[in-house]
This record gives C-alpha cells, sequence and structure tokens, in this order.
C-alpha cells in the first residue's frame, strides 16, 4: 500500500481540441492524512484537476492514482474512495438538507438505515440539525456549502476533495467554514483543497503547490514559499498616485525582487527591513516626496505569488482588496 | 464476476434508480407551480378544441370529442417529454450530475431514473385528462381493458422518444435552451400529425409525412384501441417505432452523459 493518497505524473488535459492548456504537465504527490493545498488563480487549473482525480474528466496523458486506484482504469474504486464538495455547492434546493444527505448516502451505497443515521449525525456536526427539515431553497450560501461537505462525509471517506470551499462566502461564513474543516482535518481526513484564496491555504494548508497556466510553479510548506521572498514586505504609502509612481522608481533599485504598486501604496520584498526603510526614507526625502505612511511586516501569500507570477492571485477581488488596504493602513 | 457480484450490482442499480426517480419525483411535487401547470396545459388543449376549433375541423366518422381525447393524450405524453430535456439541462447546469458522476452509482441510474420519473408524471396526466375528457363528452366504446392497453401503449411510446429529449437536454447549455430546443422536434411531430385533424385534410405533400410518421401512427392506435375501431397494423407500427426510437436514442442520450460536464 501507498503512503500517498494521490499520486499524478505529468497530467495534460486540453478542452476545445487543444486549444485551452488546462493542465500542461502536472506531477502531485498528496501524502495521506494531511491538508494538501492547491493555489492558483481562476483558470489555473485546480479545478480541472480535482474534476480528474475524481473521475469526471479523463487526462489526455499522463497517470493519475487515488489511494492506490487508477483514476481512469479503475474509476469505480476511486469513486468509492472519495468525497467531494465542490465550489457550486451542489445540493438540491428542492429537498431537504436531510433528504440531500440521505440520497448521496443511498448513491454511495449505504443502506437506508445507516444513510439516515448518518444524516442526522451530520446535520448535528455542522450545526443544520434546526434547519434539517426545511427546504435547501431557505438555506443561506454558508448553510448550503456545510450541507455539501456534510453530504460528501456521508460514507467516511478517507480523502476528500474542497474545490474551493469558501468561493463567494462573506467573511464570518468563510470563518465559519474554516473551524468546520479544521475540525475534520484533526479527524484524519486527507484533504486536497483548492483555492484562490491564499489567506485559506495559509491557513489550512500543511503542503502547498502553486498552480499558474496548468503549470506547478512552486511547492513546498507556506513558510517555506514565504521564505522565497526577503524576510520583510516594506510598504510605503504616498499621498498620490502620481508621488507613488515617482517614489516607486526611486526606491526600486533597494529591492532585487520586483515591485507591487497598489493605488498609492508601493510594496518592495527585502531581507533587511530597517535598514532599507531609513534608505528609502532618505531617498524619497531628497526627491521632495511626502511619504503618507509606512510598515514593516512578514510577506503574505499574496506576495509570493505576486513575485512567482508578475500578477495578483485575482484582480478585483473583494478579501485581497480589503487585506491590502489593511496592509497600507498598518 | 461472480453470480453473487451481478445479483449484487443489479440490485445496487435498481436502488439508485429508485433513488433517483424518487428525488425527481419529490421536486415534482415540492414545486405545485410546475405540476399545476403540467396538467393545466393540457387541459387548455383539450377546451380549445373541443369548443373553438371542433365546430371548424371535419373528421371521417364520430364525433370530434371522442376523436379528440385520445389525441391530446397522445400530445400530452409525448409532450412531457420537454420535462425529461428541462430536468436533466437543469441538473446538468446546477453541477448535480457532475456530482453524481463521481460517486459509486450505476452510470444508467441518472438517465434511467429521470425517464422512469417522467413516466409516473405522465400517469398522473393520463388520469386527470381522461377526467376531463369523460366531462367534456368524451364517451369511449372500446371497453375497459383497450383503454388500459391505449394508455399502457401512449406511455411505452412517450418513455422510448423521451430518451430523444434526454439526449437534447445534456446537449443544451441550459435549460431554457433545452426547452426551445424541443420545440422544432415536437411540433411538427405533434401537430402534423392525426392527434387534432383527419389528414385528408391536408395539402397531400405534407399527407406523405403526417402519415408516415411515427405519432401519427400512435395516435392512430390509441384512438382505435379506446373507441373499439379495427385497430390494423397501428399498434405493432407504434412497438416498432418505439423499440426503435430506444435502441437508437438511450446510446445516444447514455453516451452524452458519460460526456457531459
Amino acid at each position: 500500500m501507498t503512503d500517498f493518497a494521490v499520486e499524478c505524473d505529468n497530467i495534460v488535459r486540453t478542452f476545445r481540441v487543444g486549444e485551452v492548456r488546462a493542465l500542461d504537465g502536472v506531477s502531485l504527490r498528496v501524502p495521506k492524512g494531511q491538508v494538501f493545498g492547491l493555489l492558483g488563480p481562476n483558470g489555473s487549473g485546480k479545478t480541472t484537476m480535482v474534476r480528474i482525480l475524481s473521475t469526471i474528466l479523463k487526462p489526455n496523458s499522463g497517470t493519475a492514482k487515488v489511494m492506490g486506484f487508477d483514476v481512469v482504469k479503475d474509476a469505480e474504486s476511486v469513486r468509492k474512495t472519495i468525497g467531494m464538495a465542490g465550489q457550486y455547492a451542489t445540493v438540491d434546493e428542492n429537498l431537504t438538507g436531510f433528504e440531500n444527505i440521505v440520497m448521496i448516502g443511498r448513491l454511495t451505497h449505504l443502506t437506508k438505515k445507516v444513510a439516515r443515521r448518518r444524516a442526522n449525525e451530520l446535520l448535528e456536526q455542522f450545526g443544520l440539525t434546526d434547519a434539517g427539515n426545511r427546504s435547501v431553497k431557505t438555506y443561506s450560501g454558508g448553510m448550503r456549502r456545510r450541507l455539501d461537505l456534510g453530504a460528501s462525509l456521508v460514507s467516511q471517506p478517507p480523502l476528500l476533495f474542497l474545490d474551493e470551499p469558501t468561493t463567494g462566502l462573506d467573511p464570518q461564513s468563510r470563518q465559519d467554514l474554516w473551524g468546520v474543516i479544521e475540525q475534520l482535518i484533526e479527524g484524519g481526513t486527507t484533504v486536497l483543497l483548492t483555492t484562490q484564496y491564499l489567506e485559506e491555504a495559509d491557513r489550512l494548508a500543511s503542503q502547498l503547490v502553486v498552480l499558474d497556466h496548468g503549470k506547478i510553479i512552486a511547492e513546498g510548506t507556506p513558510p517555506e514559499l514565504k521564505a522565497q521572498l526577503g524576510t520583510t514586505v516594506l510598504a510605503l504609502t504616498f499621498e498620490s498616485l502620481e508621488d507613488a509612481q515617482k517614489g516607486g522608481d526611486i526606491v526600486k533599485s533597494l529591492s532585487d525582487k520586483p515591485i507591487h504598486t497598489e493605488g498609492s501604496t508601493v510594496e518592495l520584498t527585502v531581507d533587511s527591513g530597517p535598514a532599507t526603510a531609513a534608505e528609502a526614507i532618505r531617498r524619497i526625502d531628497a526627491a521632495t516626496i511626502k511619504l503618507k505612511g509606512l510598515a514593516l511586516r512578514e510577506p503574505s501569500l499574496d506576495d509570493v505569488f505576486l513575485s512567482l507570477t508578475g500578477h495578483t492571485t485575482e484582480v478585483g477581488d473583494v478579501n485581497l482588496a480589503a487585506s491590502t488596504s489593511q496592509v497600507s493602513k498598518g | 464476476m461472480t453470480t453473487e457480484n451481478y445479483v449484487s450490482e443489479l440490485r445496487w442499480t435498481l436502488s439508485d434508480i429508485a433513488t433517483i426517480a424518487r428525488r425527481n419525483i419529490l421536486t415534482l411535487v415540492r414545486i405545485p407551480t410546475s405540476l399545476v401547470f403540467a396538467i393545466i396545459q393540457p387541459i387548455m388543449f383539450v377546451l380549445l378544441f373541443r369548443y373553438v376549433f371542433s365546430g371548424s375541423i371535419n373528421i371521417p366518422a364520430g364525433t370530434y370529442v371522442n376523436y379528440l381525447i385520445p389525441g391530446i393524450l397522445v400530445q400530452t405524453t409525448i409532450f412531457g417529454a420537454v420535462g425529461t430535456a428541462i430536468g436533466l439541462a437543469e441538473d446538468l447546469q446546477r453541477g448535480l450530475i457532475e456530482r453524481f458522476r463521481a460517486l459509486p452509482m450505476a452510470r444508467s441510474a441518472v438517465l434511467a431514473g429521470r425517464t422512469i420519473s417522467d413516466v409516473l408524471r405522465n400517469i398522473m396526466i393520463v388520469v386527470v385528462i381522461t377526467g376531463v375528457g369523460f366531462a367534456v363528452g368524451f364517451r369511449p366504446h372500446g371497453g375497459f381493458f383497450p383503454y388500459i392497453e391505449a394508455c399502457l401503449l401512449m406511455l411505452l411510446f412517450a418513455y422510448c422518444l423521451s430518451w430523444g429529449f434526454a439526449f437534447i437536454g445534456l446537449a443544451a447549455p441550459n435549460s431554457e435552451t433545452a426547452q426551445a430546443m424541443t420545440f422544432p422536434l415536437i411540433f411538427p411531430l405533434t401537430f402534423a400529425s392525426s392527434i387534432f385533424v383527419a389528414i385528408n385534410n391536408m395539402p397531400g405533400w405534407l399527407q406523405v409525412f403526417a402519415r408516415n410518421q411515427p405519432v401519427s401512427q400512435a395516435a392512430n392506435a390509441v384512438r382505435a384501441l379506446m373507441l373499439g375501431y379495427p385497430v390494423g397494423n397501428s399498434v405493432w407500427v407504434t412497438l416498432l417505432w418505439a423499440a426503435g426510437a430506444l435502441i437508437l436514442l438511450a446510446p445516444l442520450a447514455t453516451r452524452r452523459y458519460r460526456q457531459a460536464a
């Protein structure tokens, strides 16, 4: 028996007759008993990867094994060992929460009695007991995700795919769901998590690969990925966009990594924070530009992604924008 | 594989089909408006043709209401297949089918469960329309058992045809398109047929199509059985069409299901 929950080599998958290479030679080893994160922006190939591993799609080339079973040759065995909760919260709106879980349980070939017992247990575990007999139509987004997650666990699968579990949720529901997922992890379930939220990967995953345009561009633990950058991020906020541009040009040479400008804030990743900050202030002062704020902080995974790909995880994303604005204030 | 394994697999396949069919029926019951409209539409057809058009339609023999109701029953059961297309398109659109495809359930269960639950819905509509028919003067003289035979025949015919609509539902990008895609198929089949009018009154070129197409055969067979006329070959021809449709369309829909994502 293998120690890996997922082993895949050189997976290639194209769409529209080769026009789009959704996965371009991806190899993965997901160890059992941990949360493995696939991190990447929209269109990076995360969901395609999960769909291949869950036997919904076939790869064009390459091999993939899930719990030791080949996803193409032994798809039936793979389906018996996995649970899947998707970003679209694929629960049936017209059924109640209870009926949804029982249905998935029956279709995973649990007996009626066991399916019902599991449904009650899971509704309780996910705080849905009171809503269990209500039509899913009346559920909030967060409740649907919890139900979706519950349904995917009905047969107690050793491996769970979580495809962007919190995409589109409000911050509170996201925090709640993270708590729920953390409980699962403590129970020893292996989880393959895809996310475009770096904060989510940082919080939940112990091992990460970063995908961009169907290729793995980095892998490691979240601290390792952060260490690939300098140790500190220096954020300089200027009074105007124009000043930010001028200031950026002046301080650019202080870092050997690309600088990042967001509004009137310029960010550099550097090795020696205080010394670089002092030098930056001297240069900006000499150029008679006014500095509105200055902050030193540890690099986040946002910074990792930016330095690896040259673009942020998702342009215009509310949460990213929110975290960036906090940074410039701090 | 051992015999025991086959038996167990068959048992789970039937269980999967029942689970999906049950879920579809629950959905139908939970949205009463869709059920009400599924019944109101054929009632409107009955009233429209019985009272508005009947005076202008010439049929060869007997009263028009007796000619009409067997036809409307056939039309209604075929229209039921539009629901098959819409239902599958919706499941696909919502990602439910994707979820089903990652489960260790029988591959055939989603389509079989869907088409079977649609037969159950059709049975209910046939009962209601028979009642409405009697209320507006329908008096079949063929006897009880031929009437049941006629109902079984049209339900079977519609069932086999519904696999083609299942294919449409899986091929359509969304449920609205699925519905729109069924119309160019269903209108010529039901209106250029012997369902509402005698084919003899149509232009010559249309008669060729209308006389030979499967829905006319089904309507003729059902009408003959219900009214106690000689059925001729119509029952056999209808059964052949049904078998042909099933043999051709079921694999087509199943193949599409395997590919659909």
